[in-house]
């Protein structure tokens, strides 16, 4: 029976780069990957397949809408979405060879198939033809992951009712498509083919867009979105979805009650969410009980209930985030090898990779208002910035959220052309407890975006200079 | 790169706390320039820098104990080297800084002044609080802004300052809450708790007790006023009382030999050379530097010697071996103005005089009341080994000696 230190299940960001820190500590490791190849859902339909489409499908519309105002004459820019699907599909290919290669530049052994704990310290495996192996191991860490929540009553066929992995490879550009949930996924997939051609309609259930993020950036990114052409039904819910003739025929009922309506789309996405993956892991088996929403429930080791089992990423509690369970995957392979593995819960950067982008690290207002902390605001607009103005594109500003004792940043709001990037800056600030005035004392590069975030910076002490 | 190593600290001396560093990592140093104050049980002694560099690391924190001969630090030949007589920005600074410093805890660790946050910088510089004494909330014990401002307004509500909150242990029972917020935390100094231990151990240890008389000053003041300048024309100092008290006391020490002894388990030791300790206070606490070999002194010596020791103890620049090995020591609580006390022995010494306030009062002479300037003069014995008779007698032969200062001359 092939024995190991370390047998991580699922090889997504979380286990794959667990893997990876517990093999350069010293430790024998195996992963366990039931799917072709590993990346799991971020780098295979997820994260990096997603930003191939945001990235190509805005060029495409820049080339359309921008260009000939920059003085760059293409003509109408004509799309061919195969090619275009091909690209992506090439990004994703890279990627998963890279964890590939890591794997075995690290002597780490992979195991294809369905991972079922079968007792504390033995996994079994089952690949898709053949017979099942028993792998032994002194540590088992749960890295499978999430699924597409499902909405009651719809069946997600891929081809016309999609999750995020049907609205990645759509074979012809819908002439409307329906999102349901205007949460991340949602909103960059309804951005994509919104861009692509496709008139685009957003269900919500609630009577805002992104849930969590701060109201303010929310609502601006709201009207944004608007110009774009994006419809939105807030305080809706999708009732049914009629799939019986050429068009899906969705009926939609305001949540408050009254009267229902239907909208004819070519393709509906449902997005409103994901959840725990733990199916066939033989959890209950070993007696390892899921809490009220699906989630392994761990300590602040990451242990779960029985000894040498851990859990990480997007099964347990906490925002379901590729980068959070990449951190919790190397924090749990140094606390298996007895060192201080932490993640600080505080300080993980959320993106939504739109055009333009938003970026959030640390409370909200909403959140610090019901926590009672005085804080002051430090807000500052693109259209002061002068690289946005030169580039013309002054969408979106930078809010820093400073106690109003301390000084110390709590939170950071980017609505803004790489916003993504900016916030990295507001994370490691925070993550050394920096003051906004120690940001404000920084000095950032001119002509940059960044120096929007340094601008905010000094707002908070209300002295922000090019405003 | 140079070490930078504790050094010989002097007899019976083997560890020392680390007081303050004057320098951070990334400073530039001067040959010889202080760079760390180490606080021993008896002295506070600067280590200067053996070469000239950039001090690249700090190897022992502030607060941190060492061993004679341990690393302190390291100083790099870096390009960066300057003669540094620049100061650090926050030594200059408001008065602030005054309260400030002895509010504070020792740091966690030490933070090169080049790698605190700009608003800490900013601060520091503005308020004059030294980062290096305020306790750090933010990542690896690092001082951030709210520590600062924290520490700020602590130091401005001084003397009613709030408290840190206090991780040292508690020895004490809580104060009332209401109480709690106006006391503070001060850790006492290596040479305080020195002093401390010592007082203690030498009351628990001698069977102490104290003896009084008192002086007609008439004789020594006229002696001192009639020579005063002829005195200090020769000998380069003022004639002040203290020489006149060394020289009693030796005289009165040759005739009683017991106070000038200690005990060492069954045996008792009689010291035929007098080493006179005299108390000084300073800002940081007692020290009592010794005058060597006073019989073999003019009082002219031993009055250079007193002045030079006063001196150098306020700017705590006494080395150690100044103030080790006495056989006797005078104490003299008159400057601040007592008229009588009783002092502790200075172990393992058996004998101490003190000395205190000339006040004119009214005296009988031959049956006629006359106002006499007099000093009460106390001497703390151990009684294990100096009797009642012989302290007595020894006090007796200083009064003698003081009220007629030709019994000196003559040895009687």
């Amino acid at each position: 029976m092939p024995s190991y230190d370390l047998i991580v299940i699922g090889t997504g960001p979380g286990g794959y780069v667990c893997a990876i820190r517990a093999a350069q500590l010293g430790m024998k490791v195996a992963v366990v990957e039931k799917e072709k190849t590993f990346g799991g859902t971020c780098l295979n339909i997820g994260c990096i397949p997603s930003k191939a489409m945001l990235h190509t499908s805005e060029l495409f519309d820049e080339a359309g809408h921008a260009f000939a105002k920059m003085g760059i004459k293409v003509g109408t820019p004509a799309l061919d979405l195969p090619a275009m699907l091909r690209f992506k599909d090439e990004g994703v290919e890279g990627n998963v060879k890279g964890v590939a290669f890591l794997f075995r530049k690290n002597k780490i052994e992979a195991h294809n198939g369905v991972g079922r704990i079968a007792a504390p310290g033995k996994v079994e495996v089952t690949a898709a033809r053949g017979p099942s192996t028993v792998l032994e191991a002194k540590a088992i860490v749960i890295a499978t992951g999430s699924d597409v929540a499902q909405l009651q009553g719809i069946t997600i066929d891929e081809k016309r009712i999609v999750s995020s992995t049907g609205a990645l490879s759509l074979e012809k550009v819908p002439r409307h498509l329906l999102v349901v949930g205007a949460g991340v996924i949602g909103l960059e997939l309804g951005s994509v083919w919104r861009r692509l051609g496709a008139q685009v309609t957003v269900v919500e259930f609630l009577d805002r867009i992104l849930p969590g993020i701060d109201t303010e950036v929310a609502r601006q990114f709201h009207r944004i979105l608007e110009k774009q052409g994006i419809g939105f039904k807030l305080a809706s819910k999708v009732a049914a979805i009629d799939s019986n003739d050429l068009m899906l025929k969705v009926t939609i009922e305001p949540v408050a009650g009254g009267t229902a309506f239907d909208l004819d789309a070519d393709v509906a996405l449902v997005a409103i969410g994901r959840v725990p993956y733990t199916e066939g892991l033989g959890l209950e088996a070993i007696g390892l009980k899921l809490d009220n929403r699906g989630r392994i429930p761990v300590d602040g080791r990451f242990a779960t209930s029985v000894p040498g089992i851990y859990a990480i990423g997007d099964v347990i509690a906490g925002p379901m985030l590729a980068h959070k369970a990449e951190d919790e995957g190397i924090a749990v392979a140094e606390i298996i090898a007895g060192k201080a593995g932490h993640v600080n819960y505080d300080v993980i950067p959320n993106v939504i990779y739109t055009s333009p982008e938003v970026a959030s690290v640390g409370k909200t207002e909403e959140e610090l208002r019901a926590a009672d902390v005085t804080y002051n605001v430090g807000k500052f607009p693109f259209t002061a910035n002068g690289r946005a103005k030169a580039n013309q594109q002054t969408d979106g500003f930078v809010k820093i959220l400073a106690d109003a004792r301390t000084d110390r940043v709590l939170g950071v709001h980017i609505v803004g052309s790489d916003a993504g990037n900016m916030i990295a800056e507001a994370a490691i600030a925070m993550e050394f407890g920096a003051a906004a005035e120690d940001i404000a004392r920084t000095c950032h590069a001119h002509p940059t975006l960044p120096e929007a975030v340094k601008e905010a910076a000094l707002a908070v002490d209300k002295r922000a200079i090019h405003m | 790169m140079t070490d930078i190593r504790v050094p010989t600290l002097g007899e019976s001396v083997m560890e020392a706390t680390i007081g303050k560093w004057f320098k951070q990592p990334g400073d530039a140093v001067a040959v010889d320039e202080p760079l760390v104050e180490l606080e021993t049980d008896k002295v506070t002694i600067e280590v200067p820098a053996p070469a000239a560099g950039v001090l690249s690391e700090i190897a022992a924190k502030d607060g941190e104990t060492v061993a004679v001969g341990a690393l302190l630090g390291q100083i790099s030949q870096g390009a960066r080297a300057i003669p540094a007589k620049a100061e650090q920005p926050t030594k200059a600074i408001s008065p602030a800084k005054a309260v400030a410093a002895p509010v504070s805890q020792p740091p966690k660790t030490a933070v090169a002044e080049a790698s605190l946050a700009p608003s800490v910088r900013r601060l520091a510089t503005e308020s004059g609080v030294a980062p290096a004494t305020v306790p750090g909330t933010g990542r690896d014990g690092r001082v951030i802004k709210g520590d600062m401002l924290a520490a700020i307004e602590h130091a401005a509500a001084a003397p009613t300052a709030t408290t840190q909150p206090a991780a040292a242990v508690q020895v004490r029972a809580p104060a009332p809450a209401d109480d709690a917020t106006r006391e503070e935390r001060v850790r006492m100094t290596k040479l305080r708790q020195t002093i401390a231990r010592r007082l203690k151990d030498a009351q628990n240890t001698a069977a102490m007790l104290t003896t009084f008389n008192e002086v007609d000053m008439s004789a020594v003041m006229a002696l001192r006023n009639h020579y005063r300048e002829l005195f200090d024309k020769k000998h380069g100092v003022k004639l002040g009382f203290m020489g006149l008290f060394v020289r009693a006391c030796v005289q009165a020490l040759k005739e009683i030999p017991a106070v000038n002894a200690e005990i060492d388990g069954a045996d008792i030791i009689y010291k035929n050379y007098y080493h006179i300790g005299i108390a000084v206070g300073t800002e940081r606490g007692l020290v009592v530097p010794v005058v060597r070999d006073c019989d073999a002194k003019s009082l002219g010596e031993v009055e250079r010697e007193i002045a030079d020791y006063g001196r150098r103890a306020r700017d705590g620049q006494l080395k150690i071996e100044e103030m080790q090995g006495g056989t006797f020591t005078i104490t003299n609580g008159g400057i601040y103005g007592s008229l009588m006390s009783t002092p502790i022995l200075n172990a393992p010494q058996s004998g101490i005089l003190g000395m205190h306030k000339v006040q004119d009062r009214p005296v009988v002479m031959a049956g006629k009341v006359e106002v006499r300037p007099m000093m009460y003069l106390a001497l703390s014995y151990d009684h294990r080994i100096v009797d009642g008779r012989e302290a007595v007698t020894f006090l007796v032969r200083v009064k003698e000696c003081l009220e007629d200062p030709a019994r000196l001359v003559l040895d009687l």
